[in-house]
């Protein structure tokens, strides 16, 4: 396929049906492989000899902090593309894939807490990467927030475009502080170097949990750009929302009718 | 399976509270995350509909 080819799917009306086309097959296979890495996880994975079952919160909470990190990198692109290139649809990408990068992040910090009481002894430390984590949180809300502070939607998507932009340095202080600094928080157990120091089942359940949680992650936000997309487009009455709009019953002069 | 009972199962080793409480608030979590976006999709067509 041609580069041109691919551009037209930069147009909001053919992002619009593209991802009605991807959505479907996104959210049944990400239900499935989270699903499937649930019962692998859940129901044969061994024990962990040091922390016992509760290690077993790592299949939501790790995914969900790798997914609140990606997510936020994802959504700076957008965003920055919007800005830069004064783009609609980077700018609606940035926005669509924002409250799922919050409510990860949200994920990442509750799970964690449960994890960290029976494991640490307590639910909070403000140790680096949980401190890091909830700045994480603040960055989100912050962008969404600034979104909707002005009337002009591209007027709320530049401001944010900047608070993106300079929150980047904070993923990989999340990533790296349990390597700079001495944190409560352990280290690293899957490293694309040094591999995993974790038994395979465990590892097995942690990757489909991960991969089903991303796919996941694309449906909704595909679904939220959908709406996104009819919103703004409505406002500037965009001519190809005509196909969107629910046929009216066909009177004498129906086909006529239609037509006009 | 590593379970020799469901009982085993539920309790998770006495830590269940924290494990099922990190399971099932992510759960709803997803679900009321779809619920909301989906119901923004469909007022976002009805829109569309009234303005016809």
């Amino acid at each position: 396929m041609k580069f041109h080819a691919l551009l037209r799917y930069a147009t909001p009306a053919h992002a619009y049906t593209l991802a009605g086309r991807l959505l479907p097959w996104l959210f049944a296979l990400g239900l499935l492989l989270t699903a499937a890495g649930l019962y692998v996880g859940f129901g044969l994975a061994p024990t962990d000899h040091q922390q016992g079952e509760s290690y077993r919160i790592i299949y939501l909470h790790v995914p969900a902090a790798w997914l609140s990190m990606v997510i936020y990198l994802a959504m700076a692109l957008w965003a920055v593309l919007g800005w830069v290139l004064n783009t609609r649809l980077s700018s609606m990408m940035a926005r669509a894939l924002a409250p799922t990068g919050a409510l990860f992040t949200f994920l990442a910090l509750w799970t964690g807490a449960l994890w960290g009481k029976p494991t640490w002894g307590t639910w909070w430390v403000w140790d680096a990467r949980l401190t890091s984590e909830l700045i994480l949180l603040f960055l989100y809300i912050g962008f969404l927030a600034l979104q909707d502070a002005f009337e002009d939607p591209r007027q709320g998507d530049r401001a944010a475009a900047v608070l993106a932009l300079v929150g980047v340095v904070n993923v990989p202080i999340i990533y790296l502080s349990v390597q700079w600094w001495s944190t409560l928080h352990q280290g690293a157990s899957i490293s694309v170097s040094s591999g995993s120091s974790i038994a395979a089942p465990m590892l097995l359940g942690l990757l489909l949990c991960a991969l089903g949680l991303w796919l996941h992650a694309g449906a909704i936000t595909l679904l939220r750009l959908r709406s996104i997309i009819i919103e703004r487009e409505q406002a500037r009455q965009a001519r190809w929302l005509e196909r969107l709009r629910p046929q009216r019953p066909k009177g004498p002069q129906g086909p006529q009718e239609a037509r006009t | 399976m590593n379970w020799s009972s469901w009982t085993d199962f539920v309790h998770m080793g006495g830590h269940a509270p924290y494990v099922w409480g990190a399971v099932g608030v992510s759960l709803l979590a997803l679900f009321w995350e779809w619920a909301h976006v989906y119901w923004r999709q469909r007022a976002a067509l009805q829109a569309l509909g009234d303005e016809a």
